[in-house]
């Protein structure tokens, strides 16, 4: 029984990372196709970071993840101390809000700000070419905020709501006592909000892929409009460098999750 | 002998238009130990969050040194607090927990180091300086909370059931200790629990309090012996209480006999509420005693025996050294000193009859018998939420 | 409570970017081009009713399958040791941070007529197998790219489900087998339902799973709601499918969650 669900977990991982195995094997790959292995090269790295478009493309999506994600995790810190002073119907009001962004479909999500863009640039600011910068990182940090709110809401729930009244007690003013007192309490949790922002702001395309404009395109983007013809073999070398830049700010996540666990374990066994 | 540092006067507090506290009148003196005790839910807290700066009264003044500080946040106020479960800021050393209030007031680092340094002596916690919260044991995050507070000189230390998560052996260690720097800095300390024995032990003032009421304001020897209605008579100590008819000046009736005993000044013939405490009772042979009855049970408690007798259908508690078996005809003899007359309460009639007595009794009405948790940390989680 | 009022850029952010753009869609929806009042786009998107019972079909299909294949994968998961479930869990979630178009087109290279699974079967004289173009392979796609939005959950819900509970139905006479039926399987329901929830919303709106892995007659809602406006085609016909296509995810997490009885948060990442 052990082994069947073990081996069948291997299985699963197996069906999981197969096609990233194929793209990771891609990118040494001398040809242009993913089932065909033409020989090894490090070409395909190379021609990445030789080529111009392709650079920029990877730095609109850094600039994108890194200030949506900034955005989102400053509104959403913010909004979920506003959430936790709420009560009752206000309360659930706000959070029924929260979770809109979360269960819509995200093709809906991307066509109702497009069309509000598109509105909002018509009518009232006479532009058709309102889609851009702008309108990306708004949509971005549309669909971040409520993923900070779920992260960092259980860590203000966690923290010992006396540890406020303990810092304005010895002195400090309520805001005071926020900074030195409850922000450590939520670091982890801020961490990872702003952690899942960035990891999903920089791999979004549906939402993207309605509110942009050519001036401003995103990788994913880009790669689903070069669909029609073969995929240039450096975007799977981007895609390796990525993997492996992701993993590791996931194991550093990791990280600081399991020192958080252990201490939250180490409390509730002090307080038994 | 002291001068008064703190008044309340017909402070009111409702949350969701139901009443917590219901006009409190009481001031504090200086330098005095002054216990805050009730079950749970009597307002106590409430009071001292209050005086603390934590919670505005709904109605009703709070003065500091004849000053109003309804209005007057928790951080600009002298006071500090030792807080129910520590509130120890868990990314901070025992060292910079200690020295946070001071950091915030902006004293000078060298001062700092001194103050926190004596402040550690005095709560015997040298060498954890480097400590987190969580590498300390609960008797010793405890020291850390109140150094923490004291560190800054209060003029009045609130503690809020402060040894409420400690076991039974480390209570009595730190009710000692608390006495002892109390005594030693001349500090008020005003403080809240739900422990009677707590309560008399330490205190030179103890406030009882039920429903959001004083019910009596006392030295413990007052309250423990003459308390003012059922409820006290009940919460501190075992208390026998019978209904009665105050027939004159000294003259009590209950049972159908008239005793002897020391309180004056009711009306005449005024229904009354006579307390006897269990330990106040003489058991002799059935033929000398003033009334008779029956022994249903007898639990042995290592200094006594608690012995449950049924006088005509009411059953007393009566606490000997001898052993009187079940069944057993016994008499009793009163002292007018064994016996105390209270006017009728709302509490009448509520308390002081042990027909229902069983040997789990003590434990269920004993908060002590979870929160102290010697065996059984299950329960001591439960009690928790 | 003054720290309530930090709530108010946050309610007014999500006011405009949320609430408005939805009552956007709905104004398309019963709209002309020209802006007159009209259900007409409602009569038309009927005529796509086939359609969006197959996008429902195989979204179904999907968390069906999610389910039983991810099941037992968060179970292992929850039971291992604390140190092999977050390599595990870190495993599972990993892909979903790394591009999906990419990671499609890589499974497409895998299973089509000439991709590496039918050469490496052609060696043995298999095949070529319909790995592609068919209900089957959409279907596939989508487990591929959401199951381990159900085994989180599930992994969730199962490494909390208190194992003294599992020693007491032992205690009271279960089997394995009735041990994971009466106790394990009912705790483990409102993982399912989130589970479920986080499958069948993204599967059944997808737009570019069915385009790479389908054939003309796998297409599905997304695909005709994409085209309606990236095609220029007919914005309000596309908004009318998109309010039908909410109101379908709405009405089928609210039926979902009375199941669970969950209400506040119900989708945790």
């Amino acid at each position: 029984m052990r082994r069947a669900g073990k081996i069948w977990t291997a299985i699963v991982l197996l069906f999981l990372y197969a096609p990233m195995i194929v793209l990771f094997v891609g990118s040494f790959n001398d040809g242009r196709d993913l089932s065909e292995f033409e020989g090894f090269t490090f070409d395909n790295y190379l021609d990445f970071f030789a080529d111009s478009d392709s650079l920029r493309l990877l730095a609109n999506s850094l600039i994108l993840a890194v200030s949506s994600a900034l955005i989102a995790t400053l509104l959403g810190t913010m909004a979920t101390l506003g959430i936790h002073a709420l009560r009752g119907k206000m309360r659930r009001a706000v959070m029924t809000l929260t979770n809109i962004p979360l269960v819509n479909p995200e093709i809906v999500t991307g066509i109702s700000l497009s069309l509000l863009f598109v509105f909002v640039g018509r009518s009232m600011l006479g532009t058709e070419n309102i889609l851009g910068f702008g309108t990306l990182l708004i949509a971005h940090v549309t669909f971040c905020l409520p993923y900070v709110i779920l992260s960092v809401m259980p860590k203000l729930r966690q923290a010992d709501p006396s540890l406020m009244d303990a810092a304005q007690d010895l002195g400090c003013t309520p805001v005071q006592g926020f900074f030195k007192v409850m922000l450590p309490e939520l670091w982890p949790g801020i961490i990872a909000g702003a952690i899942m922002s960035f990891t999903m702001s920089l791999d979004d395309f549906v939402i993207s892929y309605f509110t942009y404009s050519s001036d401003f395109s995103t990788l994913p983007v880009e790669i689903y409009a070069i669909v029609r013809k073969p995929v240039p073999p450096m975007y799977y070398a981007m895609f390796t460098l990525m993997f492996f830049l992701i993993l590791v700010v996931m194991i550093g996540m990791n990280i600081v999750q399991a020192r958080d666990e252990k201490r939250q374990e180490r409390k509730k066994l002090k307080s038994a | 002998m002291s001068k008064e540092l703190i008044r309340l006067v017909n402070c009111r507090m409702d949350f969701d238009g139901e009443t917590v506290l219901d006009s409190i009148n009481i001031y504090f003196n200086d330098s005095e130990f002054l216990t805050l005790l009730g079950p749970s839910g009597c307002g106590k807290t409430t009071t001292l969050r209050i005086i603390g700066g934590f919670l505005q009264p709904t109605s009703g003044d709070v003065f500091f040194d004849g000053v109003r500080i309804n209005d007057v946040p928790p951080h600009k106020r002298q006071i500090n607090t030792v807080f129910q479960k520590y509130a120890l800021f868990p990314h901070l050393n025992v060292f910079e927990n200690i020295a946070f209030g001071l950091r915030i007031a902006k004293v000078p680092e060298a001062e700092i180091r001194d103050r926190v340094g004596e402040m550690i002596e005095i709560v015997s916690l040298k060498g954890f300086e480097k400590r987190k919260p969580d590498q300390l044991s609960g008797g010793q995050q405890q020291r850390v909370a109140i150094a923490r507070a004291l560190v800054n000189r209060p003029k009045v230390l609130l503690l809020d059931e402060p040894l409420g998560a400690l076991d039974l052996r480390l209570r009595k260690d730190m009710q000692n200790e608390l006495k002892r720097i109390q005594q030693q800095l001349g500090i008020t300390f005003i403080y809240v629990t739900h422990d009677q024995e707590e309560a008399l032990a330490m205190s030179d003032t103890v406030v009882v309090m039920d429903r959001g009421r004083i019910q009596q304001i006392g030295t413990p020897e007052g309250i423990y012996n003459e308390p003012k209605n059922a409820f006290v008579a009940d919460f501190i100590g075992e208390s026998n209480i019978l209904d009665g008819i105050m027939r004159a000046d000294y003259v009590v009736e209950f049972f159908g006999r008239k005793f002897r005993c020391l309180d004056k000044g009711f009306a005449p013939n005024e229904p009354v509420d006579v307390v006897i405490r269990p330990e106040d009772v003489d058991i002799v042979p059935a033929d000398s005693g003033h009334l008779c009855g029956t022994v249903t049970s007898v639990t042995f408690k290592g200094v006594h025996y608690d012995t449950i007798v049924d006088f005509k259908g009411f059953k007393w508690l009566i606490q000997t050294t001898d052993l009187h078996q079940p069944g057993e005809y016994i008499g009793i003899r009163l002292t007018p000193d064994d016996i105390h007359v209270m006017h009728k309460s709302e509490y009448s009639g509520m308390f002081g009859d042990y027909s229902s007595y069983s040997a789990e009794y003590d434990e269920i009405n004993d908060p002590d018998a979870v929160i102290g948790g010697e065996e059984n940390p299950e329960e001591a989680l439960n009690n928790e939420e | 409570m003054k720290s309530k009022f930090l709530a108010g850029p946050y309610i007014a952010w999500m006011a405009i970017f949320t609430v408005v753009p939805l009552g956007m869609v709905a104004y398309f929806a019963f709209t002309t081009p020209a802006g007159d009042f009209t259900f007409s786009n409602f009569a038309n998107a009927s005529e796509y009713l086939p359609i969006f019972l197959r996008s429902i079909w195989y979204a179904l299909a999907a968390c069906v399958i999610c389910l039983v294949v991810g099941y037992p994968v968060a179970y292992v998961i929850a039971k291992s040791t604390v140190n092999v479930q977050r390599v595990l869990y870190l495993l599972v979630t990993l892909p979903m941070c790394m591009s999906f178009l990419l990671r499609t087109l890589a499974l497409v290279s895998l299973v089509r007529d000439t991709g590496i699974i039918n050469s490496f079967l052609g060696i043995f004289g298999i095949g070529p197998l319909p790995l592609i173009r068919n209900s089957g392979s959409v279907i596939m796609g989508m487990v591929y790219n959401y199951l381990p939005y159900m085994i989180m959950p599930l992994y969730t819900v199962i490494v909390k489900l208190d194992p003294r509970l599992i020693e007491a139905a032992q205690d009271l006479g279960c089997d394995t087998v009735q041990t994971f039926r009466r106790v394990v399987l009912p705790l483990s329901v409102p993982g399912i339902v989130s589970g479920i929830t986080m499958v069948f919303v993204p599967a059944v709106s997808t737009f570019y799973i069915s385009q790479k892995l389908g054939a003309t007659e796998n297409i599905m809602v997304g695909d005709i709601i994409e085209t309606q406006f990236k095609g220029s085609l007919n914005r309000n016909l596309g908004a009318a499918m998109s309010l039908i296509l909410m109101l379908l995810v709405f009405v089928s997490i609210g039926l979902m969650n009375r199941f669970s009885g969950d209400d506040e948060e119900v989708a945790t990442i």
